[in-house]
């Protein structure tokens, strides 16, 4: 076991060259230069020479990217070409913003999707189906960002509830950091509560029809029983692993909703950063990104194995 | 615990928690400041910050008049090439270091000499700076410098505390160390700045908050949503789309003043290749683009009529602008006139836009306009950073493009239109612009500045390498529970004399 997971993490280190690489030269390839931005609007020629010197702009491109990977490896992704702040400490304080919003916008997505899924499946055909439907695919055909700024309008504009927008830490202020997320977090699980409404309704629909469950139902058990304990327990596997799926899109959904409500967190940091040209932000978060993706694949595959025992025996 | 205890318990927090502080000011701003460093910031939106972080040697009043900061009084010697300035002996920066001559002397040289100041061109005129006193200052200057004052009213003459900066270096940034009325207490970048009242600063009896808060939102429509909710008591850069909203609000008051910069195209007249077009060389296609263009149609169907049409590159609110040649009518007739003067049929021309909605559809009215007269326009929407580099380097035939605006009239104009200028992308290029226009900087003499820029000007306006479009109005909105805001045309938030009802 131990050599299969030795033998993952090697195979995930060119992955990560790879995609270093990668973000390195497709930065260098967006058009605009990044230090015209920052010399400011007088475009003083010796600022902009000096800094071009500083941050090495003028070695050739594989030299920079070098230096920043020898840099990376020693742990210093850099400062902010705009705040001068260092990079690790805005990757730090922006990622549990956005864990904390996607957390939050699963329990949303799963408190809507999943008990909308099984009553449609149970009431199939009916008046309850068709709504729960009509409200799914609402869900996924409503933009963010328009479903966004109208409860903006709507919850703090004119009913005057909750905060427009904002961020405080749960640790800081647990009740005002509930309060501002709340919105966003219900925006961000709209789409999701929908797709897994549907899974959960085809998922219903399959149990419901197998003999188990007719068995159930013969035995003389309370309807609720059988939905619950016996179909929906069996349903909502896939549920789950699919829940599971949708963390990554989750927090890519992030990018938006973190704009509209002006939350600090790693989607707004690095839209942030590739408009002012903050190279070093880029990166940073994308190296941080794909570092998570690759542990979550890794874990997800060791898992597996785990539980696997086929899969034990060919590794 | 009951639920019905619970749920009062957490009902009274959150009322506890939403009520913040009475005296808290929470200001909404369009962008996140970048480095909150005097020396080392180079954007708009910081200067709103350091207004009430730092106090600099020279304030300016809403007419554009100099009026004392932390410099007491002034005077210029040696036929303008020496500066004395008597400081005031009763400020002290937040750490506690007195403010004084020395103080003066080591924010100038760190502005001069630190590698990462963006404050270098605008005190390069300062040879040396010396204490002549204990607040007694004198800057010697290799040439006169009629900008001198209005630098020392921004940026250039914010100072900081010189222990911190010694100690701090470029970390100065994340904790800044000013003698203003508020000092630093946190930033979380892309979410607030947050200062606080210093009691030690010599007018804290006119601040009466206790608290600013900064909060960055882009959006404006979620800026103006906070504001209408009470999450915020004013913002600033209030979108003209939204200013019918604010009036109409009867909880809101709004406030305006002209800016200082202008809004224009920019021709390629001297830069490259591109440059060698009719348009580029023939300033009669120029012309009949800017008499195709109806100004103040533009301000009333893009900008809601809140803004000012303009033909020079002072606004018309400006002492400096020409007031015997105010903004031209259309005349389609004429312009196609002046074409078929040049030997043209009609002409096609490519002209770069920033891609965002508001500049798109000014120049799509434009656009429509030109074509009137026989002037095909195509327009090429750009990303900010991406234009700006095309333009410098010379491949592109126009862009629309603006001038955050000076205070000092220098500053508009020399960087852009002299021969040397490092703006000067148009690469235009006249002896005698250059001569008007440097003779107007060395000037203390206002009249005659003013008959230098006017002489300048009336080239300017036969050659077009800019054609002036507007003059963008700054707006804020603020909750009408605050009392005694004044609108500076530098966009600039004074808090002296404000208060919250």
């Amino acid at each position: 076991m131990l050599a299969f997971i030795l033998r993952r993490v090697l195979i995930a280190i060119p992955t990560l060259i790879l995609v270093s690489i990668f973000v390195f030269g497709l930065q260098k390839l967006l058009p605009g230069d990044p230090i015209l931005v920052m010399a400011g609007e007088d475009r003083d020629p010796a600022v902009i020479e000096f800094l071009r010197e500083k941050y090495r702009m003028n070695d050739p491109i594989p030299m920079q990217y070098l230096y920043w990977a020898g840099d990376v490896l020693r742990g210093d992704l850099g400062i902010s070409l705009r705040t001068n702040q260092p990079v690790t400490e805005l990757i730090a304080s922006k990622l549990p913003v956005t864990i904390q919003l996607a957390i939050m916008a699963m329990i949303f997505a799963l408190l809507i999707g999943i008990p909308t899924g099984i009553l449609s499946a149970v009431r199939k055909g009916t008046w309850v189906d068709w709504l729960a439907n009509v409200v799914a695919l609402s869900g996924l055909s409503i933009p963010n960002f328009w479903l966004g700024i109208m409860l903006i309008l709507l919850v703090s504009v004119n009913l005057g509830w909750l905060p427009a927008s904002g961020y405080e830490s749960p640790w800081v202020d647990p009740v005002k950091s509930l309060t501002t997320m709340i919105m966003p977090a219900f925006v961000l699980g709209t789409g999701l509560a929908a797709t897994l409404m549907r899974h959960t309704r085809s998922a219903m629909l399959g149990v419901l029809q197998a003999d188990y469950v007719r068995t159930a139902e013969a035995k003389g058990l309370r309807r609720n029983t059988v939905i619950l304990k016996h179909a929906f327990r069996n349903a909502v596997l896939p549920v789950i692993t699919l829940s599971a799926l949708l963390f990554g899109e989750l927090l890519a959904g992030a990018v938006l909703t973190e704009q509209i409500f002006t939350i600090p967190g790693f989607g707004k940091l690095i839209v942030d950063a590739v408009f002012n040209r903050d190279y070093a932000v880029v990166q940073g978060v994308v190296l941080c990104t794909a570092i998570g993706f690759i542990g979550m694949n890794l874990l997800a595959d060791v898992l597996y194995v785990l539980l696997n025992p086929k899969l034990r025996a060919l590794s | 615990m009951t639920i019905k205890k619970l749920m009062t318990a957490l009902l009274a927090s959150v009322a506890l928690t939403t009520s913040a502080y009475a005296a808290d000011l929470r200001i909404g701003l369009q962008e996140d400041p970048d480095a909150l460093d005097t020396d080392q910031a180079r954007t708009f939106v910081g200067r709103i910050v350091f207004e009430s972080l730092c106090d600099k040697l020279v304030n300016i009043t809403p007419e554009l008049e100099f009026v004392p900061e932390l410099a007491t009084s002034w005077a210029w010697y040696n036929e303008g090439k020496t500066l004395t300035m008597q400081l005031r002996a009763d400020a002290t920066f937040h750490d506690g270091t007195p403010f004084d001559a020395a103080a003066v002397v080591a924010n100038i040289e760190r502005s001069k000499t630190l590698p990462e100041s963006r404050r270098k061109s605008e005190l390069s005129s300062v040879e040396t700076v010396v204490a002549t006193g204990p607040h007694e200052v004198t800057f010697n200057l290799s040439s006169p410098d009629a900008t001198l004052i209005a630098q020392l009213s921004d940026r250039a003459g914010m100072m900081l505390s010189p222990t911190a900066a010694a100690a701090q270096g470029l970390e100065l940034a994340n904790n800044p160390v000013c003698s203003g009325p508020y000092k630093f207490v946190e930033r979380i970048a892309q979410d607030r700045i947050v200062l606080e009242k210093f009691p030690g600063h010599y007018d804290a009896a006119n601040y009466s908050f206790d608290r600013l808060i900064f909060l960055p939102i882009p959006d404006t429509t979620v800026r103006l949503a906070n504001l209408r909710s009470g999450d915020l008591d004013m913002l600033e850069r209030l979108a003209p789309s939204d200013v019918a909203a604010v009036k109409g609000d009867g909880s809101l008051q709004f406030s305006a003043a002209t800016s200082l910069g202008y809004q224009g195209i920019t021709v390629n007249v001297n830069n490259g290749a591109r440059s060698e077009t009719p348009f580029g060389k023939d300033k009669r296609v120029r012309q009949a683009l800017s008499l195709a263009i109806d100004r103040e149609v533009i301000n009333q169907v893009v900008f809601e009529g809140v803004y000012a049409a303009g033909n020079q590159p002072f606004p018309p609110t400006s002492p400096w602008y020409d007031q015997t040649n105010p903004v031209q009518a259309r005349d389609v007739e004429a312009a196609k006139a002046l074409l078929k003067e040049a030997g043209l049929d009609g002409i096609k021309m490519e002209i770069q836009v920033a891609n965002n909605p508001v500049q798109m559809q000014l120049m799509q009215v434009i656009q429509s306009m030109a074509a009137e007269a026989g002037i095909d326009i195509s327009l090429q929407a750009t990303e900010f950073a991406t234009m700006l580099k095309e333009q410098s380097a010379g491949n592109y035939d126009a862009t629309q493009v603006g001038w955050s605006g000076r205070t000092d009239p220098d500053g508009n104009i020399h960087s852009f239109m002299t021969c040397a200028g490092g703006l000067n992308d148009s690469k235009y290029c006249s002896e005698e612009v250059d001569a008007l226009l440097n003779k107007a900087r060395t000037s203390t003499d206002m009249a005659e500045r003013k008959a230098s820029y006017d002489a300048a000007n009336a080239i300017l306006r036969e050659e077009l390498p800019i054609i002036y479009l507007y003059h963008q109005t700054w707006l804020w909105a603020m909750s009408n529970k605050l009392k005694g805001f004044t609108a500076y045309p530098d966009g600039m938030i004074r808090l002296s004399g404000v208060t919250m009802e």
